[in-house]
């Protein structure tokens, strides 16, 4: 039991800690691939090559002045950035991050839990994001602030249905698990889900996009419109943590995407180069080597992620509409009767 | 009536199936800042790496000193004269017994001062000048933080005994010789014989 515990405590501290880290030096290069794009250098003097300015920002944020408006609702003022912060990391707990490793005859996932209806958690948790938008938008007591919260609520509301229809087509043609464990051990048997579901690949990426308020999707905090966004009154560290959650979203999401579509930890050919290296299962290079592809693949999504970020301009609300309910709501239910259609032929579907 | 053959007529026509779907569209563009990422980026690190300033550019003054290490400048005013911008001022002293170290005349300037924000470097002050003594340098005048500060005084204009400058290359032949036009004969006080030489 105690095993159990400190197992658990490190894995939690661990994958805490890689989205934190990973999260604060998206920020960096978030800025440091903006300056590659546009012909620029970027941040490039807080210690070598810029490589110490996530450090940099985390102090200026906590040293700047903290605003509460007298006007504002403290309590769910101070609560807005915390549940927001909080729904962006603990999603990273169904993420299996690598393959299991068997350390003196036991064996441990790389993953924090695995539950049963861990895609269902996901979707879940990601819809209770949006009310720490919604509540720190609330509590500012600004018109802009509320405006953005809306913004964000109804724009979250709306591409969570395409996405949602999106699983259950991935769900069908992946095998019927829930478990984010069993749809990743499906794909190392068999090929990548992107293969069978190519469009619903692009419908789930254009959905994670707007679930985590990226370009073109960043209406929320349209600063020409609406000052700041649903920020607007947000100061010093609080500020930060939506900032930063907004990057923990945006690498825990390229985490899922990888894992749903792109066959997570594994990769072409991982068999027989672990045959030729000589590596049983459950061996800590297995590991290494299956958690150094899910980074890389991660590393990808979020490059593309800021790549769509510093190339597109941002959508019209009424077009961000449109695009939600009128193009990928039924392009989603195509693409689910679709893939009903191809299993049932494929023989895995049986009436 | 028709003035130009710019007009253009608006196309008001359907758009096609790939130009709807945008995605085609997307693709050109994301190619486009693609190919960005792999161009050299055109800044310059400023402090570590300067960028070259041309020979004739005019900066921060310096009142020389001849070989000797004797302030040139005599206080006569010409530059003060010259000067557009009303930048400089000075005030005159006479040179005692024991300063002939110091000044190369009799009379020297007391006080010698150019108000930084008022000077627009044209350079006029130099050219009036019959003694050599006040040149432009590439030297930037540096930014403070109070417009008193902008004031530079001899302290800061009078070259340093250890830390010379060369200003050779606003002082060319053409230049000596340019200043050799009857009305403009400054030189030939202290500089006749050299003069003559390169003359003749």
């Amino acid at each position: 039991m105690t095993a159990f515990i400190i197992y658990k405590a490190i894995m939690c501290a661990g994958v805490f800690l890689l989205c934190l880290g990973a999260a604060a030096y998206a920020t960096l290069w978030e800025r440091k691939f903006a300056a590659f794009l546009q012909d620029r250098k970027g941040p490039s003097r807080a210690g070598w090559g810029g490589i110490l300015q996530p450090l940099a920002d985390g102090v200026k944020m906590f040293m700047k002045e903290e605003i509460i408006p007298n006007v504002s609702n403290r309590a769910l003022f101070i609560l807005g950035p915390c549940l927001f912060m909080v729904t962006a990391v603990i999603t990273s707990s169904v993420v299996p991050w690598a393959k299991p490793v068997n350390i003196g005859g036991v064996v441990y996932d790389m993953q924090i839990t695995d539950i049963n209806i861990g895609v269902i958690y996901l979707l879940g948790v990601a819809s209770i994001g949006v009310y720490g938008i919604m509540i720190g938008g609330w509590a500012s007591n600004n018109k802009f602030a509320l405006l953005g919260a809306v913004r964000a609520s109804s724009q979250m509301i709306s591409y969570e249905i395409p996405m949602g229809i999106a699983l259950i087509a991935l769900i069908i043609s992946s095998g019927g698990s829930l478990s984010l464990k069993t749809i990743v051990e499906a794909q190392d048997a068999g090929v990548a889900n992107i293969v069978w579901q190519p469009l619903g690949f692009l419908i789930f990426f254009i959905c994670a996009l707007a679930e985590t308020n990226r370009a073109p999707f960043d209406l929320p905090e349209c600063e020409t419109e609406l000052v700041g966004g649903y920020h607007t009154e947000y100061s010093s560290m609080k500020l930060g943590l939506f900032l930063f959650a907004e990057y923990i979203n945006m690498f825990i999401s390229s985490a899922v995407i990888a894992t749903l579509y792109f066959g997570g930890y594994n990769f072409p050919f991982a068999h027989e180069l672990y045959a030729k290296l000589g590596l049983a299962d459950g061996s800590v290079w297995i590991t290494l080597i299956g958690f150094g592809a899910l980074i890389t693949k991660v590393f990808g999504f979020v490059c593309l992620f800021m790549w769509i970020r510093w190339t597109l301009p941002r959508f019209r609300y009424d077009q961000l509409m449109n695009l939600g309910w009128k193009t990928l709501l039924p392009l989603a239910l195509f693409n689910l009767l679709l893939t009903v259609v191809i299993e049932y032929f494929r023989g895995n579907i049986h009436f | 009536m028709q003035l130009t053959n710019r007009k253009v007529v608006v196309s008001n026509k359907e758009q096609s199936f790939a130009e709807r779907i945008y995605l085609p569209a997307i693709a050109k563009g994301m190619m486009i800042t693609a190919s960005h990422l792999f161009k050299k980026s055109p800044t310059i690190n400023y402090p570590e790496v300067k960028r070259p300033i041309a020979p004739v550019y005019r900066g921060q003054h310096v009142l020389k000193r001849d070989e000797n290490g004797a302030e040139r400048c005599t206080s006569c005013g010409m530059c003060a004269v010259a000067c557009p911008a009303e930048a400089i001022t000075m005030t005159s002293g006479e040179r005692k017994k024991g300063e002939e170290h110091l000044y190369r005349e009799e009379k020297y300037a007391a006080t010698y001062e150019i108000d930084m924000l008022r000077c627009i470097f044209c350079g006029l002050c130099e050219e009036a000048c019959p003694k050599e003594a006040i040149f432009l340098t590439d030297r930037l005048v540096d930014a403070q933080f109070e417009r008193k500060d902008f004031i530079y005084g001899k302290d800061k204009l009078v070259e340093k005994m250890d830390a010379r400058i060369d200003v050779t290359k606003r002082q060319t032949q053409a230049v000596l010789d340019f200043k050799k036009i009857p009305g403009l004969k400054h030189n030939e006080l202290f500089d006749a014989k050299k003069l003559n030489k390169g003359h003749h």
